[in-house]
């Protein structure tokens, strides 16, 4: 789950980061009130889950709070690569001398947290990963020790040579240690941490992502998702427990399993289709998951035909025909269904597709040539 | 033969009383598998479908039916403590089917394991399946056949796509391994390649990766090092958008890495040859073996 930076500042400050003092407004009245008790020059941010805010006008440098809250009121109600700006962050603008990169993220290859270090920050650090990766320096942590003080120390050696800022990157790093490691994170990132010209060091961009899987046992951290920042249909989808994801084309998708769910999308392209979705119902799906999942899908406009791909292990396939039963009969589906199930309760499935007067293929190749099909006729 | 599952194998079941790991249970003692064993806390001393003792404790189960196999069917909050438990208790192959457990629990977890001389597979995967022989998780028994293909996998359901074509036209396996979708996994690909290459009932290999992380890079590299059998190979995810999570954990394009092309791309590069459907597998791995 992506965190707001709003947000991953109060993560940050809890841990004892230094960063400058601010606020996060609705409206551009709010924006004004901050920027006033900021006093000075403030930069009024987007609160978008998308990088490249800056380049599409979302970050904006105020020199009064007249200012500020003309900005705010540009901003808000902005699109960003789709996204609507619901609220703005007002920072006071610190002088800057140096810009860093300080992150953390969940390693795949050492199986361990592994810290990200550069000189080169401010910038998107994939660029610079990219180009001149000889320019960030990388430390895996074991995760029952912690971050040890010679660790960082060195990682904040890396970046300057006065002791005193030396010092206090280190520090930092292991505060962001403790936030990474105490919130469950897959990424806790600052960018840039700068250095003023009164020499001070200070976190001024804030990322964390909180691994998903920590949810349940925090809700304190779940209670941070901001659901109008997110597509409608993923978040009716979340609370019906399906995992699904909007796309462009019009092929509909219901799926057991992600695997074959990604199978499915790709063989809908390789026949010359758009997948308009992807959607796992999961292993043990009850006939009401079925129903869930076909409004949600027809609720977009662009899908023109829905394939069920059902391959029964722990689903029944006869589960998932009662579903798409019971769906038709409670409201106006409107796009032709194709059904594609085999394994568990089969023969059953059938049977009741077929009493209920529709029919099941066996084979996914010509299930997904015949819903590609019917979605062109439609379009 | 066989891979990490075979006759030998005598298998406790963690979370035996609970909805999945009863369902499941009945199955792999159908399918033949040797369940000598459950572990519920509380329940101790209890049968499970009057031939399974129940045990509180793995060091109770381990020290009274001499189990060496555990398969684990708990809740994502117990899970690593699951796992650490028949660590100790000097399980020799842990499978961990559980989904949601945390990453952060893994990062500890995993040495853990290690450090004991243990394997880990999963968590957040289908088990395993020896055809013929023992069944270790959820995959279902009636779509294998015994054989000399192995496959190995990050996926569940669409392993059984696969799985299904092969038996159906006649090409049995050897041992199917659902390895997992979460980012941090016990048991990755070239694990199970290096077991595949030195099984001797075991002629060729399909592998099933996804987008995500490196594992399958990686994998192709040591394909091309260190393994002489024909390996045939499929990714999943060439439609997924980027920075979403694809229902498994693991299957997310990071920036521009992970990308199901630039996994094929390294399959090819290492001699695997890459399926364009599922389908595909049944021709491919026919050409390869020269059948």
């Amino acid at each position: 789950m992506n965190l707001h930076e709003y947000q991953a500042r109060e993560l940050l400050k809890a841990a004892g980061i230094a960063m400058p003092d601010g606020g996060v407004a609705a409206t551009a009245d709010e924006a004004r009130a901050i920027a006033e008790r900021l006093g000075g020059t403030v930069v009024v941010k987007a609160q978008v889950h998308t990088g490249g805010r800056g380049k599409a006008g979302g970050v904006k440098l105020a020199k009064n709070a007249a200012e500020a809250s003309e900005h705010a009121s540009r901003i808000l109600g902005m699109q960003i690569k789709g996204l609507t700006v619901e609220k703005v962050l007002v920072v006071p603008a610190a002088e800057i001398t140096t810009e860093s990169y300080v992150g953390l993220i969940m390693d795949r290859e050492t199986q361990r947290p592994v810290y990200m270090v550069s000189a080169a920050g401010g910038v998107d650090i994939e660029e610079v990963a990219a180009s001149t990766p000889e320019k960030i320096t990388r430390l895996a942590v074991d995760p029952v020790y912690g971050l040890l003080p010679h660790q960082s120390l060195a990682l904040a050696f890396t970046l300057y040579q006065d002791i005193a800022q030396v010092r206090a990157a280190a520090r930092i790093m292991e505060q962001l240690w403790k936030v990474f490691t105490t919130n469950g994170a897959s990424l806790a990132e600052i960018n840039p941490l700068v250095t003023t010209p009164d020499g001070q060091v200070l976190a001024l961009d804030a990322k964390v992502i909180i691994d998903d899987n920590e949810l349940d046992r925090r809700p304190d951290l779940a209670a941070l998702r901001d659901e109008s920042a997110e597509e409608p249909s993923e978040v009716a989808a979340r609370r019906a427990n399906l995992t699904f994801i909007k796309l462009d084309g019009n092929v509909g998708c219901v799926v057991n399993g992600a695997g074959l769910a990604m199978a499915t999308m790709d063989l809908v392209k390789y026949y010359g289709g758009d997948p308009a979705n992807f959607l796992d119902i999961g292993g043990s799906s009850n006939p009401e998951k079925v129903v869930n999942a076909l409004r949600i899908i027809t609720r977009d406009p662009n899908v023109k035909a829905i394939l069920f791909n059902i391959f029964g292990g722990i689903t029944r396939t006869d589960d998932v025909a009662n579903g798409i039963v019971t769906a038709t009969k409670q409201f106006d589906v409107g796009v032709p269904i194709v059904i594609r199930l085999t394994g568990t309760n089969e023969k059953e499935a059938v049977k009741i597709l077929n009493a209920a007067g529709m029919t099941a293929l066996n084979d996914m190749d010509e299930a997904v040539q015949k819903v590609v099909a019917l979605a062109r006729e439609a379009a | 033969m066989s891979i990490f599952a075979d006759q030998g194998t005598r298998l406790v079941v963690q979370g035996i009383t609970g909805r999945d790991g009863s369902f499941h249970s009945r199955q792999m003692i159908e399918y033949g598998t040797h369940v000598v064993a459950g572990v519920t806390p509380g329940k101790g001393g209890q049968m499970f479908e009057g031939r399974v003792p129940v045990f509180n404790t793995m060091a109770d189960a381990v020290r009274e039916t001499d189990a060496n196999t555990s398969v684990i069917y708990v809740p994502p909050a117990g899970a690593a403590g699951a796992i650490y438990e028949a660590a100790d208790a000097g399980i020799s192959l842990i499978v961990c089917i559980t989904e949601g457990v945390p990453v952060m629990d893994m990062t500890r977890v995993l040495p853990y394991v290690r450090a004991r001389g243990a394997r880990l597979i999963g968590p957040n995967c289908p088990g395993l399946i020896t055809p013929g022989a023992c069944k270790v998780g959820i995959i279902p028994g009636n779509i294998c056949a015994p054989g000399r293909v192995g496959l190995v996998s990050r996926s569940g359901t669409l392993t059984y796509e696969i799985v299904n074509h092969l038996t159906r036209n006649g090409i049995g396996q050897s041992t199917c391994v659902g390895i997992g979708g979460d980012p941090l996994i016990g048991t990755n690909f070239i694990d199970c390649l290096r077991a595949f290459e030195e099984d001797p009932g075991t002629d060729a290999i399909v592998m099933m990766g996804e987008i995500g992380g490196t594992d399958e890079q990686n994998a192709a590299a040591f394909v091309k090092a260190s393994v002489t059998k024909p390996v045939v190979g499929f990714i999943a995810g060439q439609t997924a958008p980027k920075g979403r999570r694809m229902g498994h954990a693991g299957a997310i394009i990071s920036g521009s890495s992970g990308t199901a092309e630039e996994k094929m791309d390294a399959f090819k590069a290492a001699g695997i040859s890459v399926m364009k459907r599922p389908v595909d597998v049944v021709t491919l791995l026919r050409e390869r073996l020269g059948r």
